[in-house]
C-alpha cells in the first residue's frame, strides 16, 4: 500500500556492496510528513546505510526509494528541505561557529548578511549565542554538537537526518540534548529519522521505532510509542516508559538470535 | 613576566652553552693536536676571513639568498597548482603521482648540471635546480591536503548540493593550507642546499658570485678559513629563510585556529 502523501516512502530497497555483503534487504517503510522515527538496531544491520539512502549519497541495488514524491538521488535538489547529522560534528575548524552554521546557506548563494542572521538565531536555539565567535576548537564536544545541530536547523529542514548524533557524548550532556531536541520538534515538526544503538533515546524522542537486525540488515518490529509531548525528564522514571524500553529491548534480542 | 623570562631562558640557555662549548672544543683541539690551518683554521682565523671577505659575502648571501627564494616561491606556486590538478583529475594523480613520489627518492642534485647546460650558466640555471630540488615536498603536501579530508565533510558539501568549485574553494583548499605549510618548511631549506648547488656547477656570471661558488673559489685557492666562511654564510641563510617560513607557518596556523602547535607529534 502506498500514501501519496509519504515524505519518505521505501518500497523493497536492498543494498549490496561491492564483495557482495548484503547491507540492506527488502526494506519497506512509509514515513507521513512531520513524523519523527529512530531506526535501531546492533551494528552492521545498515541504518546508518538507511540514512545514506535518503539522503542520495548511494543509491539502492534494488527497489525504489522516494523521497516528497522524488527519487531520493534527486530529491535534496529540488523537492526537499533535507539536513544532515553526523555522529561526529563535523565542523570546519578554520570557520568561526556562526560561519560554520551559515555554511549550508551560503553553499546555497544566500547574501551574508542574512544567513549570519539566520545562523545566529538557529544558535539561539540551541542555546550557543554566547559562543557564535568563537572557533570549534575552543567548545566543549557537547558544544560542538549543538553548533552542528544548529548547521541543520539553519536550512528550516523538511526532513532532518540524524545518524547518532550524541553516541560520543557523556549520558548527562546525552539526555540533556535529547530534551532539547524533542522540544525543537515539537515547534518545528520536520520529518526526523533518528540513527542510534540507545534504546531509551530512542523511545524517548520518538513516535515510532523501526527495529533492525543484522545480516543481511532488515526490519524487524516496527513499534508505536504513545507518550504524549512535551517530554521531559520524568518520562525516563516512568513505569510505561520502562516497559516499553522493555519490550524494544526483547525485540532487539529475538532478532539478534 | 620573570616566568616568562625562565622560560626564555630555557630555551635560549643550553643551546648557547653548547655553541660555546663546541667553539672551545675547536679551538683546543687545533691547540693540542697542532692541526694545520688548511685543515682546520680556528674560529679566529675563521672570524677574520670572514671580515676580510666581507664585501664579497654582503654579495654571495642575499645573491644566494635570492636565487633560493625564486625558487622556493616557483615551487610553492607549482607544487600548489600541480596538487590541484591531481585532486581534480583522479586519472592524472594515477598516471602522474606515482612518478612524483618515486623521482622524490632519486638523488636530483644529481641532474643539476643538466639543468645548468639547460637553463643557463647564471641565476636562471641555479633556480631550477633550486626549483626541482624543492618542488616534490610542496606537491606531495598539496595532495594530501587537498585529498585527506574527512569524509563526513564531504558528505556533509554533497548533501548541501555544493558545486565542485565550492568544495574545492571552502573545503580542499582550506583544508590544505597546514600541510602545505608543513612541506614549505621541509621545501624552503632544499631549495637553499638547491641554490648552492646549482651554483657549485654554474657560479654567476656577472661581477659577484653566489655562496657555491665563493666556496668552489675559496677551496681551489686552498683558502681554508675563507670556505669556513662560506659554510658559516651558508649556515646563516639557511636558518634565516626557514625561521622566516616557520614565522609565517605558524601565523598562519594559528589563524587557521587548527591544532598543529598543540600537537604531539611537532613538538
Amino acid at each position: 500500500m502506498i500514501a501519496s502523501h509519504a515524505l519518505l516512502s521505501a518500497q523493497s530497497i536492498s543494498l549490496v556492496y561491492r564483495g557482495g555483503v548484503r547491507a540492506l534487504e527488502n526494506i519497506s517503510l512509509e514515513l507521513p510528513p512531520g513524523q519523527f522515527v529512530s531506526l535501531v538496531g546492533p551494528s552492521g544491520c545498515g541504518k546508518s546505510s538507511i540514512l545514506r539512502l535518503v539522503a542520495g549519497l548511494t543509491a539502492p541495488t534494488a527497489g525504489k526509494l522516494l523521497v516528497a514524491g522524488e527519487p531520493a538521488s534527486r530529491a535534496r535538489r529540488s523537492a526537499v528541505r533535507l539536513a544532515f547529522v553526523f555522529q561526529d560534528p563535523t565542523l570546519l575548524p578554520w570557520r568561526r561557529v556562526e560561519d560554520n552554521v551559515a555554511l549550508p546557506l551560503e553553499l546555497a548563494g544566500g547574501a551574508r548578511s542574512a544567513r549570519i542572521e539566520a545562523a545566529r538565531s538557529a544558535l539561539e536555539l540551541v542555546g550557543l549565542s554566547d559562543f557564535a565567535r568563537r572557533f570549534p576548537s575552543q567548545l566543549s564536544g557537547g558544544m560542538r554538537m549543538r553548533a552542528s545541530l544548529a548547521r541543520a536547523l539553519v536550512v528550516q529542514p523538511e526532513l532532518l537526518l540524524l545518524d547518532e548524533p550524541f553516541a560520543a557524548l557523556d549520558d548527562i550532556t546525552r539526555q540533556k540534548l535529547n530534551t532539547e531536541l524533542s522540544r525543537l520538534w515539537e515547534q518545528r515538526r520536520w520529518t526526523g529519522v533518528f540513527v542510534t544503538h540507545n534504546i531509551a533515546e530512542a523511545v524517548f524522542l520518538s513516535q515510532r521505532v523501526i527495529v533492525m537486525c543484522a545480516r543481511p540488515g532488515r526490519i524487524i518490529a516496527d513499534v508505536q510509542v504513545p507518550f504524549e509531548f512535551p517530554r521531559t525528564m520524568e518520562l525516563r522514571s516512568r513505569p510505561d516508559f520502562a516497559r516499553l524500553c522493555g519490550e524494544v529491548m526483547s525485540l532487539l534480542e529475538r532478532g539478534s538470535r | 613576566m620573570s616566568e616568562a623570562v625562565r622560560a626564555a631562558a630555557r630555551a635560549v640557555l643550553p643551546p648557547a652553552v653548547f655553541l660555546i662549548l663546541i667553539v672551545l672544543g675547536w679551538q683546543l683541539a687545533i691547540v693540542v693536536w697542532q692541526l694545520p690551518p688548511y685543515l682546520v683554521p680556528s674560529p679566529r682565523d675563521v672570524w677574520a676571513a670572514s671580515q676580510e671577505h666581507a664585501a664579497d659575502l654582503g654579495w654571495a648571501i642575499p645573491l644566494t639568498g635570492a636565487a633560493a627564494l625564486t625558487g622556493f616561491g616557483l615551487s610553492l606556486v607549482c607544487g600548489t597548482l600541480l596538487g590541484l590538478v591531481f585532486s581534480q583529475f583522479k586519472w592524472v594523480q594515477r598516471s602522474i603521482y606515482p612518478y612524483a613520489i618515486f623521482l622524490q627518492t632519486v638523488p636530483i642534485v644529481a641532474v643539476a648540471p643538466l639543468l645548468i647546460l639547460w637553463f643557463g650558466y647564471g641565476f636562471q640555471g641555479v633556480v631550477a635546480v633550486s626549483f626541482i630540488l624543492s618542488l616534490f615536498p610542496i606537491i606531495t603536501a598539496a595532495t594530501s591536503g587537498l585529498t585527506q579530508i574527512d569524509p563526513n565533510l564531504v558528505e556533509l558539501f554533497a548533501v548541501h548540493n555544493a558545486t565542485r568549485l565550492q568544495e574545492l574553494l571552502k573545503l580542499r583548499l582550506p583544508n590544505a593550507v597546514p600541510y602545505i605549510v608543513t612541506g614549505a618548511k621541509i621545501s624552503c631549506g632544499l631549495a637553499v642546499i638547491g641554490a648552492i648547488v646549482g651554483e657549485i656547477y654554474a657560479g654567476f656570471q656577472g661581477e659577484h658570485i653566489g655562496l657555491g661558488t665563493l666556496i668552489t673559489r675559496a677551496n681551489a685557492a686552498l683558502d681554508t678559513s675563507y670556505v669556513f666562511a662560506g659554510v658559516l654564510g651558508s649556515t646563516l641563510l639557511s636558518i634565516a629563510i626557514f625561521a622566516t617560513v616557520s614565522v609565517l607557518g605558524s601565523t598562519i596556523l594559528a589563524r587557521w585556529h587548527v591544532a598543529a602547535g598543540r600537537d604531539s607529534t611537532t613538538r
